[in-house]
């Protein structure tokens, strides 16, 4: 997989300039909240317009400012966890989990579903509503949401963000196991250089809207310095 | 006293007839003008909000005469829905579900907007993600969440509907059998010599088909309410 981004964006008081380009399983986006971060993945998913600039997945354009390509988000194939989880209130977990199938009208694969469900370990909560679920479990449900809706490249905005240690220690582990066994690119916000370093394969700094560093894990802080 | 005549009747259930049908022709544009005014903004959006809820502030008889004018046999549109549909709605009930159905259409459209803007927007941007197309968004997503409003709306239009006097007979007068509602029947009864007592049953009948109604939606709120928080 080849993501290209190269976009400008007007935000309020600061604009995000930011060009990178990365093979990696795990794109890693890095820095500060109020960076630019959740604006250049929001760009990358189709929420947000870039002013000027290309977005490319594997030679498909899906942003070109100066064609005026603007692929729809439900086009793109791109999924998205939340930091926020965002499952929908009024269906239970199995059919927040079948949402993206049904609306892509991909039929039935029963081996994935079983795979999904054992990597996340959420088969158990298959009859609640999203209302009786912890943090943590909210999260895997997102994940297992985002997963089986196949898309081409899952993007994770601080999906450990609203978690605290303990419960992020619970999800970590399967997101290694994701990256290692599920097979999709995936690009990862945090702010938080330990998870950086256990789970992304290249890292683009932000700072400010902009990518300042790009690389492998030397590219991050020194442990334990906060960015 | 209970003894309800057949002119009663007719009357109570012309009135049930004509509600129904102005409120259920209305919804699916309630929906549609609700779901414009709560997410998109256009040119005239004020224009288009006003112009719904002038039936609120005007005369009643101001609307029915309107009416008459543009939907009677020799309106602009009356006569072409007549000559190119056989829609005829002059001195006729449907023309009477047609008045209430304007006349009510602010009250059904106010709570089926809020509740459609009290909808996460971020629950929407999330079903784009996973393939969800604008119009899948809205059928599985906002109107769902959005329930609760739309059932509060219908409940609404439908109890005004059902007691709309003024545009009604200015537009389609109060004939017995054809467009003599619950309210006409009254007011028709209140003027003749010995129809107190008749009129009386009527009144009876209408709050009693009220407070159903309301005792309905309070239920219908309340479902929708379960539906979205918890088991």
């Amino acid at each position: 997989m080849m993501l290209r981004v190269d976009v400008s964006k007007r935000l309020g008081e600061f604009t995000v300039e930011a060009y990178f380009a990365s093979e990696g399983r795990v794109t890693g986006l890095f820095g500060a909240s109020g960076a630019g971060k959740t604006s250049l993945i929001n760009m990358i998913a189709g929420l947000l317009r870039p002013d000027r600039g290309v977005i490319s997945i594997d030679g498909e354009t899906l942003d070109d400012t100066p064609t005026r390509t603007h692929l729809a988000v439900y086009r793109r194939r791109i999924g998205y966890v939340f930091q926020d989880a965002r499952l929908f209130p009024h269906l239970d977990v199995r059919k927040n989990l079948d949402y993206g199938r049904r609306m892509n009208r991909l039929t039935e694969d029963g081996a994935l579903w079983r795979r999904v469900t054992e990597l996340l370990d959420i088969g158990h909560l298959l009859d609640r509503r999203p209302g009786k679920l912890s943090g943590g479990e909210r999260q895997r449900v997102a994940l297992g949401r985002a997963l089986l809706s196949q898309p081409r490249l899952l993007l994770m905005d601080e999906p450990l963000g609203s978690l605290d240690e303990e419960r992020k220690e619970e999800i970590l582990p399967y997101l290694i196991r994701l990256r290692d066994e599920a097979g999709i690119p995936m690009v990862y916000v945090s702010h938080d250089a330990a998870e950086m370093r256990k789970l992304a394969t290249q890292i683009a700094i932000i700072q400010r809207g902009r990518v300042t560093a790009f690389g492998g894990n030397e590219v991050l802080p020194a442990a334990h310095t906060p960015a | 006293m209970f003894d309800i005549s057949s002119t009663e009747w007719t009357a109570v259930l012309l009135s049930l007839r004509v509600a129904t049908v102005a409120t259920l022709v209305a919804t699916p544009l309630g929906i549609a003008v609700g779901w414009l005014l709560a997410r998109r903004e256009f040119w005239g959006k004020s224009l288009l909000d006003a112009a719904i809820h002038l039936p609120l502030v005007l005369p009643p008889v101001v609307t029915g005469y309107l009416l008459l004018l543009t939907f009677g046999r020799r309106g602009v549109v009356g006569a072409w829905l007549a000559d190119h549909l056989g829609l005829v709605f002059a001195f006729r009930w449907t023309g009477a579900a047609l008045a209430c159905g304007i006349m009510s259409f602010p009250l059904l459209v106010r709570p089926i907007r809020l509740s459609i803007e009290a909808v996460d927007r971020r629950l929407e941007q999330a079903a784009a993600t996973l393939g969800a197309a604008p119009w899948q968004v809205f059928l599985t997503v906002t109107l769902p969440l959005a329930l609760s409003g739309v059932l509060a709306g219908m409940v609404l239009g439908f109890a005004k509907a059902l007691g709309e006097f003024g545009a009604t007979i200015t537009f389609v007068s109060n004939i017995p059998g054809e467009t003599q509602t619950i309210s006409s029947a009254i007011y028709a009864l209140i003027q003749t010599p010995d129809g107190d007592a008749a009129a009386l049953r009527l009144v009876v009948v209408s709050v009693v088909i009220s407070m159903a109604a309301l005792i309905a939606s309070e239920w219908f709120a309340r479902r929708a309410l379960l539906r979205l928080h918890g088991n």
